[in-house]
């Protein structure tokens, strides 16, 4: 029981981390919160829906499919709502507002589209359940902790040993540095929220599969879980995210199970609380707390 | 090497320079001295493209480059080692270097990474620490190592002595040395006139955004007026 438990959070932890790494990439480079990304992550879900049912493909071509449109509208979004902001060097809230505008757009966008109504993955998709000693483990499952722990794999090696995944570090820590040094910012950025977006749309699919409901407001509950990861993980940091994540997600699981389902966003967000009192910089933040 | 004509840039209504003109030969080393918020900086960032000129013009090596963006100018020749070093405290001393040729594409890096071993020994045995762990003589080494690591035929040192014990200066100043004599030319910005003016061979005075004085090095260093404001002949109150 309590092994299943385990793996049960991992599979919806993982997700999470994925959802907030959206976030804290976007954050370590242009220190604001992209309040679209919930939006983008729904977007996903339905595009990954809809090249499964509609088009009939693989759930990894839909994968991969809902990953380029969620760096298109990463492109989109931040040519349209961050790039005319940046020009004028105005306050970091006009973005936060801009980001709003941009994810009220998308969810009434989905919302016409898609209608309003929850919508399920083809039961071909869900799979059996397989077991692994005492363990039930169902296929899609594993396709959420593969896919995930995949990404975030590569994610941590492209980023630690890549040229551009440096230049992308390079240009978190200091935009004027990175400029000086050769690194043409204006594209690191647009392919940071393009990536960020990405992965988020990629979260979308997995969420979709893993509740097997995708609804035009699912971006906002989301949202707010990717950014509650995104402050307990530590501002900017893609490890905190990673961590906060998988805690979020084991937390969120484990008050189920041992307590009641009713109380679980109450247990996730409280120990989220308590974290903060003792860190308040979060799990894996600067002990300065900044940027 | 490096014309600039009329140059003026501004901070909204502040016009931090106003219409300077300045020349960087090939193979020297010209310092521009004066004191705080003469506009040393702000005359450096401009060149280098981090700041956009209201009017001017910047020749370098022939081509008009005012108005480029940094990551440009880094391409054509040119780098610019920040005041305060702007170390990225969170990379490695490596990954910093590396950082240097972001730009390059060519084989030679890695003999490059090991010339830069050779001149500044500590870099080597930091290799793997963060930047931030650094002491400020060895981050301005690193500055530099960085800077270089992009073959860059100019080099511009914003106040590379500032915050440093006066041992480290000398040695810094050193290594600026002879890194022209090997064939870089450099453009100094100090207020350490002093120290600056040993070095070069040509100097720029500047006062609130204008050039006020300019001459052979050994001219400016014996010139009263320098020695009263910027060595400290007689002080003033």
């Amino acid at each position: 029981m309590f092994w299943q438990q385990v793996v049960n959070g991992l599979t919806l932890g993982s997700t999470y981390a994925l959802i907030a790494l959206g976030y804290t990439l976007i954050f370590g480079v242009l220190g604001i919160v992209n309040m679209a990304h919930g939006e983008v992550f729904m977007f996903g879900a339905f595009v990954g829906l809809l090249l499964v049912t509609t088009f009939q493909l693989n759930i990894f071509v839909a994968i991969l499919g809902a990953m380029i449109v969620g760096c298109l509208l990463g492109v989109i979004l931040e040519q349209a709502a961050l790039r005319p902001l940046r020009r004028r060097s105005v306050s970091h809230l006009a973005p936060l507002i801009s980001t709003i505008g941009v994810s009220i757009f998308l969810e009434s966008l989905a919302l016409r589209i898609f209608g309003p109504q929850a919508q399920a993955f083809p039961a071909s998709v869900a799979g059996q359940l397989l077991s692994i000693g005492p363990l039930k483990i169902s296929s899609v499952q594993i396709l959420i902790l593969a896919v995930s722990f995949g990404l975030m794999l590569i994610l941590r090696f492209w980023l630690q040993k890549t040229r551009i995944g440096k230049s992308l570090r390079a240009t978190a820590e200091n935009i004027e540095t990175a400029n000086l040094l050769g690194v043409n910012t204006n594209k690191i950025i647009v392919m940071t929220v393009a990536l960020a977006s990405g992965l988020g749309a990629v979260a979308g699919v997995l969420v979709g599969l893993a509740f097997n409901a995708v609804e035009p407001t699912m971006g906002v509950t989301m949202g707010f879980k990717g950014l509650a990861v995104l402050i307990m993980g530590g501002l900017g940091n893609v490890t905190g995210a990673m961590f906060g994540g998988i805690i979020l997600g084991i937390a969120e699981v484990f008050s189920v199970a041992y307590g009641s389902s009713s109380y679980r966003d109450a247990v996730a967000f409280g120990i989220i609380i308590i974290i903060l009192l003792w860190r308040p910089q979060g799990l894996f933040g600067a002990q300065k707390g900044g940027h | 090497m490096l014309k600039v004509q009329g140059m003026v840039t501004s901070y909204g209504n502040i016009k931090a320079l106003q219409g300077i003109d300045l020349h960087v030969p090939a193979g020297s080393i010209v310092s521009l001295i004066g004191a705080n918020g003469a506009g040393k900086s702000t005359a450096m960032k401009t060149i280098v493209g981090l700041l956009k000129p209201d009017a001017g013009q910047i020749i370098f090596q022939g081509q008009e480059i005012q108005g480029l963006p940094a990551y440009k100018t880094v391409a054509l020749g040119m780098s610019l080692v920040p005041e305060g070093r702007q170390i990225l405290a969170n990379m490695t001393v490596l990954e910093n270097m590396e950082m240097g040729a972001s730009q390059r594409r060519d084989a030679e890096i890695d003999d490059d990474l090991e010339k830069m071993f050779k001149r500044f020994p500590i870099l080597r045995e930091r290799r793997d620490q963060l930047g931030g762990t650094l002491s400020g003589g060895q981050q301005q080494m690193l500055a530099i190592a960085r800077a270089l690591m992009a073959r860059p035929k100019l080099l511009l040192l914003d106040e590379p002595s500032m915050g440093l014990a006066p041992l480290v200066v000398a040695d810094i100043f050193q290594v600026i040395q002879e890194i022209n004599e090997q064939g870089t030319t450099v453009l100094l910005v100090e207020q350490n006139a002093r120290q600056a003016l040993k070095i070069s061979n040509y100097a720029y005075v500047l006062e609130t955004g204008k050039i006020v004085l300019h001459g052979q090095a050994d001219d400016i260093a014996q010139n009263p007026r320098v020695k009263e404001a910027y060595l400290g002949g007689t002080k003033r109150k």
